[in-house]
């Protein structure tokens, strides 16, 4: 009792004025069903997803739909520009988007190539101010380049998303250096974004300060999904704890946990 | 006349909106945005929009997405 009313409450996440209740914001991609993207979500205690947009079919307009399985109305839906190489093609996805859902908390990404997905910077750059002129709220995925990151958030970007490591390969914070400049500069909030691969790997990102943790592949390709939505759950939690709690310095020798006076 | 829906060459009769258009591929107008020649049309005017030949047309969709 005496414990629990020591430790002061962690203020939450807030992302252009909207608070958000859990640090972690998943993806809706690679899953075998919406069904269990949706029991992924629920076990991940996210309220943000990130979603696509995309051609319906005209053949079968009446397939599956994530709407009908992730309710807009209770998650905030995070419109992304994945697949888009060039600025002009991330202003028009995403002029769609807001037309589509009706926001304008967007999220920001423009590839340089198919086999790295690495952010384009200075497309990224020039679609975010020309997005930004046109009222749109914009989170960014960008690099780990603190100076890249400093030029969006001047620009206006609401959150900075630098890479962990490259979208869906799972090799977690390979530039923790980098992400640590990007927080301690940062006035917005500084989500890692890609690459974090297991719960250990969220968990890093969050004791380097991140204000949160974007993921996908890390869940929807888990051998059992749901549970490692559960488990990122509580690597976010964790993670965010040891950050507000300070670790305990390094040492290069032992230090005893118990006392060497009374010893018999 | 013809018009190309999402990349596939339709016909369509003469007189088509977008609404019209919406209805004939069995699609609901409330979850959809639709682009035509490049230009965002708001739902408010799916009505009022005629469609013209070789119009270009995008209707899209939110789907699952990193």
């Amino acid at each position: 009792m005496m414990e629990s009313a020591a430790v002061t409450a962690d203020p939450p996440l807030v992302v252009a004025g909207r608070t958000f209740a859990s640090r972690l914001i998943i993806g809706t991609g690679k899953y075998k069903t919406y069904a269990e993207n949706a029991a992924a979500l629920e076990a991940s205690g996210a309220d943000m997803v990130t979603v696509a947009l995309r051609r319906v079919n005209l053949s079968d307009p009446s397939q599956p739909r994530l709407v009908d399985f992730i309710d807009p109305q209770k998650f905030t839906y995070l419109p992304n520009t994945a697949g888009c190489f060039t600025a002009d093609d991330a202003v028009r996805t995403l002029r769609l988007a807001r037309e589509a859902g009706g926001w304008t908390l967007v999220k920001l990404e423009v590839l340089a190539d198919q086999k790295t997905l690495y952010p384009e910077m200075e497309e990224t750059l020039a679609a975010a101010k020309t997005l930004i002129a046109e009222g749109f709220q914009v989170m960014v995925y960008c690099s780990d380049d603190p100076v890249y990151a400093r030029k969006l958030e001047d620009a206006g970007c609401v959150a900075i998303m630098p890479l962990g490591s490259l979208i869906g390969s799972g090799l977690g914070i390979q530039n923790p250096v980098n992400i640590r400049l990007i927080v301690e500069q940062a006035r917005v909030p500084v989500i890692v974004d890609a690459g974090v691969g297991t719960a250990s790997d969220a968990a890093i990102a969050m004791e380097l300060g991140c204000d949160g943790v974007l993921m996908n592949t890390a869940i929807a390709e888990a051998r059992d999904p749901v549970r490692m939505a559960r488990a990122m759950k509580h690597a976010v939690i964790a993670g965010r704890e040891a950050y507000l709690a300070g670790r305990m310095g390094k040492k290069r020798y032992a230090d005893p946990s118990s006392p060497l006076a009374g010893l018999i | 006349m013809r018009v190309t829906v999402n990349g596939e060459v339709r016909e369509t009769a003469p007189d088509a909106t977008v609404t019209t258009l919406l209805a004939s591929l069995g699609i609901d107008s409330r979850k959809v945005a639709v682009e035509r020649n490049r230009e965002i049309v708001p739902k408010s005017a799916y009505d009022r929009v005629a469609l013209v030949d070789e119009d270009a047309l995008e209707i899209v969709q939110f789907v699952g997405g990193g």
